[in-house]
């Protein structure tokens, strides 16, 4: 199927379709593609009849929705309080200075890509991350590297 | 004036459901703005305006809070002065300041509040500001580093021309203006009436300069610099020149381009008269056989552009005669340089227009002859106030003069182009006398309610009756279309202006800071048309002159060939 | 995670049950059903699993998958089921066992590997005490020799444990566990005895005040929305919690979810409200699929929909995932985000309680807020308003994390100080030295020993220089630098802030260059650089004002309160950073370089192997150095080092 169908096969889902149904749309369609994209952005423009331009103006102001597709592994990094007493500065610095990847960001050849978020609901194991939804605890550069180290080998 | 407040421990009245900015300012204190615009809602997003509200905990924004009976209020106590000049100062410490170099150097909001608000000490050492210049749309040029996030444009672009390019992208510390996916201008729905630029309290948006260009022809000698100024123009610039506003300075305008240095100058209004001829046959023959009725007004550019973004079905629909910027264009370089036996190509061919949409109106290749554009270079307003100081021409020490000849002699109604209303008018004047040879009156015109929002009228004219509609400006056209369109009344004719008011409150237009001065611009063209003779332009004998001379008869075969054009769907993100 | 009621006793819940939840008298059949789904009587083990977001990172699904392939294995008949959190974080994943005749007993950091040996001796009678924590009080079963009762541990007895006395007891995917012990009877009773005024009246007397930080009169504003002709209401549940280390309403909702559904019920029906819309982050997937499988099974058995319960008022619950943005816990914000716009607060008045979603009349609560409720309207005005103080009432959640020894999550009355959170929290981690207490999240303040006698209160704190915040609580060891801390906030906020008006926008920006201006190393070691950075300080505290006087919302109006408070209770730390360039947590980076000591260095390899940016070079056995330039600071080498040998200035 592509894209669009994809895109359209969503909207076909929703009975009424106005501004009120845009986020839900635009994260069923992320949580199907990965990312948002210009196309989806126009076709749901056009159903929706919504001018693009809010339609992007809306998506770059969440966290949730990106532009820029997800890399293989998906590095979900938390900074909330308590990671950060912990240490989660390190990791981000380690990431940073290693991969040459920042919040938002995926790496040239697509492996990875980091969501700096706050707060998973974990405080007492930080600094946590979660990697495609598997989560590592008391991580610090040493254990990133091991296990970043292991997931370029797979 | 039923209620009573204290402002500054002086007691002033106030409307009831008045917001405290209104009170103030109908009292004579003025509060600083900066995202407050008027007939749109508050959004409160500068906090400039904010008062001291005796029982409140916080500071609140003037332009949002309804005053109540016995209000106290302190409009520059030292909190409220201290909050406003550490906003300035916030906006200064991520605003360059070129402003010796910026383009709305003395023009500026942000300028005058900071000089306003006495801050004379850099608090935050100079940062150097990477947003790219965005060069793409040949009306409007765009510089992310000066936007101050006001939101104006957007809401301008938004809530009155119903185009929506704006938006605000991402949040917070990383927040800007941006079109759809961050993309150039000219990738983006905009149809280049410059609003915005308008409204813009700063050098963040400014039209695109065609300036140099014209000083470069001016002082070369191989060519034959020409000039054509739009109808509205004479009426909005006195102000520039130190007269009283709405002065008509038509005539001492061609004093002063001939003075600049070009050899003929002429008046667009002829052309509109012309255009005016040419759209009545139009009317006439789709009337006669029922086809692409009605007929939309094809004068504003940006109207037209808007039309082949979002209805591209309707293309056929608008009005296939040039608007009186190429028929002038197109006249000047076909006719005019051969009467006068000059090489088209020698001609340089400017016109000043109060619009920023016809800088990108002359460089549709729809628009040429034999490969060369009609106009090469349009000039705003604002460039033309510009040159006219440039040249050192004292406006109010010079003589008055006439326009060249063959395009010398206009009707009345030819000025109306510039006034919302004003196309619709001068053609059903032309159509009632070219059915009836007579004169259309007002007595003969009955209102017709439609849709609020939207004017028209209807005559009768050799048993046929005619309804014309005027859009004022494109707010809520994407509603009021439908309904014109496929309402109950069957119009004929839709003059559609994207700005409000017409081509008087155009984007290229002087900045001004109170629609009164728009208002007073309207009224020097209507008072204008009352005043003259020669009220239809079927009527201008130069105009019948041109048509036995050159273009034969009107819809004819030269017609076509110069006064006609074509448009299409064009693919940009809506 | 399955659902745990199947479609027979759903039907008999709404059959037998539902119509008959005011009288509270029950026939024998539906007692003795209510007995068995409270566990009261078992016939074969029952194991209870704490599965929650939080012991889901501590391994707790392979600590259930461990125990159904030992049940599988052993060919043990037992149920198992999921429960939720009893605020013991740090000691999850918990599992309990209940086998016939004996308590439930409680088993902390059972991890697979363990799962065999415990479940070996429980099954049979026997109990390894050191795993074990706590057993159940119980009047027909016996206990287990040794184990404390559940009451009895000072984590407990502490607290005053109203909204989470089910919390880790109950399977949050039961709604028939829930009316068992006694839930939606305070809805049955508020739609027969109370009209919508009667509620209002009720929560007006409890004297509730909102639990999401502003802590504004529950009551006051229902009745401002009520007091609006309109025929549409709407109630939103707000909760999109994202203070950074604040958890307790997704707690709360992951362990008892059927407890904010009859809130939200409660509440709709006492605000009128035609729709009760749930706003809650789309990341905390855990707590979306609980809140929607509760409010599932009350359609199902005919507690929300058309006519609840006989009474002629309808409701419908949705559920609206938030796409994430801090702002929108700010009311207005919200609203325009479920509007589906860019969720930019507006200007105020008009309130949302009379010109909310859609233009009408919507009352904003918070989870824990709503949770209140059903224990007001059960218990009465005056059994609600004897807990706590005179300005507030009731109890509050927190969630203690940070250098906590052990994170977790309670519920105190008002009044208790300030030192209660520190004590349940176990004191500081690892034995080291208090720093303070942060309450409260990125606006929330930092709370010093001298102060910890303030009482938990609305009231109070705030006349101490102190905000009471949401709930989240962070415990600060001496190894956190004030000066990050509050340039980590600053940070979030500048991130976090819509962007609408000046003062938030590009006064968080502002405070956030001048904080890390003072962390860093200076370009220039000229003199009137130190003056530039103090200059720097001096601004930030005009710029707080401002930001409190001008801003739009209350996100920007709070944000420099952790920086006013610090810059009062820890001005040392600034002026040492300012002047002496030295940040005695070590923490800012740029301010530390670390170097070995030639004398010391063994020459072991273990720090170079282990720095994550290879910057440190040298010759086994010989000693090490370490590139300046190349090092990011992470103190690696430091911890790494058995001799001691790495420094840093």
């Amino acid at each position: 199927m592509s894209k669009a169908e994809k895109i359209e096969e969503i909207l076909e889902r929703y009975s009424y379709l106005d501004s009120k149904s845009l986020i839900p749309i635009l994260q069923d369609i992320q949580s199907e593609l990965g990312s948002l994209n210009e196309e989806a952005i126009v076709l749901v423009g056009q159903r929706l009849n919504l001018p693009t331009s809010k339609i992007y103006g809306l998506a770059t102001f969440y966290n949730q929705f990106k532009f820029e597709p997800k890399g293989k592994n998906h590095i979900c990094l938390c900074n909330g309080t308590s990671c950060r007493l912990k240490g989660a500065k390190w990791n981000m610095v380690y990431l940073e200075e290693n991969l040459k990847l920042k919040n938002g960001q995926t790496t040239r050849n697509g492996q990875f890509s980091l969501e700096v978020v706050t707060c998973m609901g974990a405080c007492d194991h930080g600094p946590v991350i979660s990697i495609n939804e598997e989560y590592y605890r008391e991580v610090d550069p040493e254990k990133l590297k091991h296990i970043i180290n292991d997931l370029t080998q797979e | 004036m039923n209620i009573t407040i204290e402002v500054n421990n002086r007691t002033i009245q106030a409307h009831k459901g008045d917001t405290i900015l209104e009170a103030l300012n109908r009292n004579g204190i003025r509060v600083p703005t900066l995202c407050n615009m008027t007939n749109l809602t508050p959004s409160g997003a500068c906090r400039l305006c904010v008062v001291e509200v005796e029982g409140r905990d916080t500071l609140v924004t003037s332009c949002s809070h309804i005053v109540e009976n016995g209000m106290r209020v302190m409009t520059h106590s030292p909190r409220v002065v201290r909050a406003r000049k550490t906003l300035v100062e916030l906006l200064l410490a991520n605003h360059p300041d070129d402003c010796l170099y910026c383009e709305r150097n003395g023009f500026c909001e942000l300028q005058d509040l900071a000089a306003e608000l006495h801050i004379r000490e850099r608090k935050v050492l100079r940062k150097s500001f990477t947003q790219k210049l965005d060069l793409s749309s040949p009306s409007i040029v765009r510089d992310p580093a000066k936007c101050i996030l006001c939101g104006r444009c957007i809401r301008v672009c938004d809530e009155v021309q119903s185009v929506s390019t704006f938006e605000f992208v991402n949040r917070g510390c990383n927040m800007y203006v941006g079109t759809t996916m961050s993309r150039d201008l000219n990738f983006s729905s905009c149809i280049g009436c410059g609003q915005c630029v308008l409204v813009c309290p700063t050098g963040a948006l400014h039209e695109r300069q065609n300036f140099a260009e014209v000083m470069d022809a001016l002082s070369n000698p191989d060519l034959i610099p020409v000039v054509q100024i739009a109808p509205s123009i004479s009426v909005s610039v006195a102000t520039e020149f130190g007269l009283k506003a709405s002065k008509d300075v038509n005539k001492l305008l061609y004093n002063a381009l001939r003075k600049i240095g070009f050899k003929y100058v002429f008046d667009t209004a002829v052309a509109a008269d012309i255009a005016a001829v040419e759209m009545a046959a139009e009317l006439i023959a789709r009337k006669g056989n029922g086809n692409n009725l009605p007929m939309f007004s094809s004068c504003c550019p940006a109207w037209v552009k808007f039309v082949e973004q979002w209805y591209p079905d309707y293309i056929p629909a608008l009005s296939a005669v040039k608007s009186p910027q190429q028929v002038m264009g197109s006249l000047i370089r076909n006719y005019f340089a051969a009467e006068n036996e000059i090489n088209l190509s020698k001609i340089f061919s400017v016109s000043v227009m109060p619009c920023l949409a016809k800088k990108f109106e002359a460089q549709r290749e729809e628009m040429t002859t034999r490969g060369l554009s009609d106009v090469d270079t349009v000039l705003s307003t604002r460039e033309l106030v510009r040159l006219i100081k440039l040249y050192g021409i004292d406006i109010q020490g010079i003589e008055p003069q006439h326009p060249d000849k063959p395009f010398n002699i206009r009707s009345s109604s030819g000025k109306l182009f510039g006034i919302s209303g004003g196309s619709a008018e001068a053609l059903a004047r032309v159509v009632y006398h070219k059915l009836t040879s007579k004169e259309l009156n007002d007595s003969k015109i009955t209102e017709v309610k439609i849709i609020s929002g939207v004017k028209a009228f209807s005559f009768n004219a050799a048993g046929q009756t005619f309804t014309f509609a005027v859009v004022n400006g494109l707010k809520n056209i994407h509603s009021i279309l439908p309904v014109l369109m496929e309402g109950d009344v069957k119009l004929d004719y839709i003059e559609v202006m994207a700005c409000p008011g017409g081509c008087v409150n155009g984007g290229g237009q002087p900045y001004v800071h109170e629609d009164k001065y728009v208002k007073l611009r309207t009224k020097a063209i209507i008072e204008i048309d009352e005043a003259e003779g020669i009220k239809c332009a079927a009527r201008n004998p130069l105009v019948k002159a041109i048509y036995d001379d050159f273009l034969g008869e009107t819809g004819g075969e030269k017609s076509k060939k110069f006064l006609y054009t074509r448009y299409s769907k064009r693919e940009v993100l809506l | 995670m399955a659902r745990c009621d199947s479609k027979a006793e759903l039907a008999f819940i709404k059959d037998a049950v539902v119509p008959n939840l005011h009288y509270g008298v029950w026939p024998t059949e539906v007692s003795d059903k209510f007995s068995a789904l409270r566990h009261e009587r078992v016939r074969q083990p029952v194991i209870y699993v704490g599965v929650t977001t939080s012991s889901i990172v501590a391994g707790a699904l392979k600590t259930k998958m461990a125990i159904e392939q030992y049940l599988d294995d052993y060919a043990v008949d037992a149920d198992v089921i999921c429960v939720g959190s009893h605020g013991l974080c740090s000691l999850e994943p918990i599992v309990e066992v209940q086998i016939p005749g004996k308590t439930r007993v409680a088993f902390t950091n059972v991890t697979p590997d363990r799962v065999n040996s415990i479940l070996d001796g429980v099954l049979n009678g026997f109990i390894q005490p050191e795993y074990a924590i706590f057993q159940y009080h119980s009047e027909i079963h016996e206990p287990w020799h040794g184990i404390p009762f559940k009451n009895e541990l000072p984590f407990f007895k502490r607290q005053n444990r109203l909204l989470l006395k089910n919390a880790g007891i109950l399977c949050p995917d039961s709604i028939a566990e829930y009316i068992a012990y006694g839930g939606y009877s305070a809805l049955a009773k508020a739609i027969r005895e109370y009209t919508f005024d009667d509620i209002c009246r009720i929560v007006e007397e409890s004297g509730l005040r909102g639990r999401g930080g502003g802590a504004f009169h529950t009551g006051a504003k229902w009745r401002k929305a009520l007091q609006v002709a309109t025929s549409d209401r709407y109630l939103i549940c707000n909760a999109d919690e994202s203070d950074p280390g604040g958890f307790m309403d997704r707690l709360l909702i992951e362990s008892d979810p059927h407890k904010v559904v009859e809130g939200i019920i409660l509440s709709s029906y006492a605000v009128s409200a035609s729709k009760a819309l749930i706003y809650i982050r789309d990341r905390y997937k855990v707590s979306i699929q609980r809140i929607q499988n509760a409010i599932e099974q009350a359609y199902e058995v005919g507690l929300l929909g058309y006519d609840i319960l006989g009474s002629g008022y309808s409701l419908d619950v949705e559920v609206h995932k938030g796409p994430g943005a801090y702002v929108c816990g700010e009311e207005t914000a919200l609203i325009k985000s479920l509007e589906g716009k860019r969720g930019m607060p507006t200007i105020k008045p008009p309130y949302p309680a009379e010109f909310g979603l859609n233009g009408k009349p919507t009352v904003i609560n918070n989870v824990e807020t709503l949770a209140n409720i059903p224990e007001i309207i059960s218990n009465g005005p005056q059994w609600f308003a004897a807990f706590g103080t005179e300005g507030s009432k009731g109890t509050k959640i927190f969630s203690i994390n940070g250098h906590a020894s052990q994170t977790c999550w309670v519920e105190l009355t008002f009044g208790e100080p300030l030192a209660t959170l520190l004590d349940l929290a176990g004191g500081v981690k690892d034995g080291r030295t208090f720093k303070a207490l942060h309450l409260g999240g990125p606006s929330g303040v930092s709370v010093t020993a001298d102060e910890l006698d303030a009482p938990i209160d609305f009231d109070e704190l705030p006349r101490r220089g102190i905000s009471l915040g949401s709930g989240g609580v962070q415990v600060l060891d001496n190894t956190v630098c004030m000066v990050d801390l509050v340039k980590y906030f600053m940070h979030f906020i500048r991130n976090e802030s819509c962007g609408k008006c000046i003062p938030c926008r590009e006064g968080s920006n502002r405070m956030y260059q001048i904080l890390d201006n003072i962390s860093k190393r200076p370009v220039s070691n000229e003199g009137h650089n130190t003056l530039e950075r103090f200059k720097g300080v001096i601004q930030l505290e005009t710029l707080a004002e401002v930001m409190r006087d001008t801003s739009l919302c209350g996100l920007g109006q709070t944000a420099p309160k952790p920086i006013l408070k610090a810059l009062k209770s820890f001005r040392d730390e600034f002026e040492e950073h300012i002047f002496d360039r030295k940040c005695r947590a070590s923490v800012c980076r740029d301010l530390r370089t670390f170097y070995i000591d030639i004398e010391r260095c063994k020459g072991c390899t273990a720090c170079a192997k282990k720095c994550p940016t290879q910057a440190i070079y040298g010759t086994p056995r010989s000693s090490y150095f370490i590139v300046e330039e190349r090092c990011i600071g992470c103190g690696i080498c430091q911890d790494t080092c058995k001799f001691g040998a790495v420094f840093f200035k």
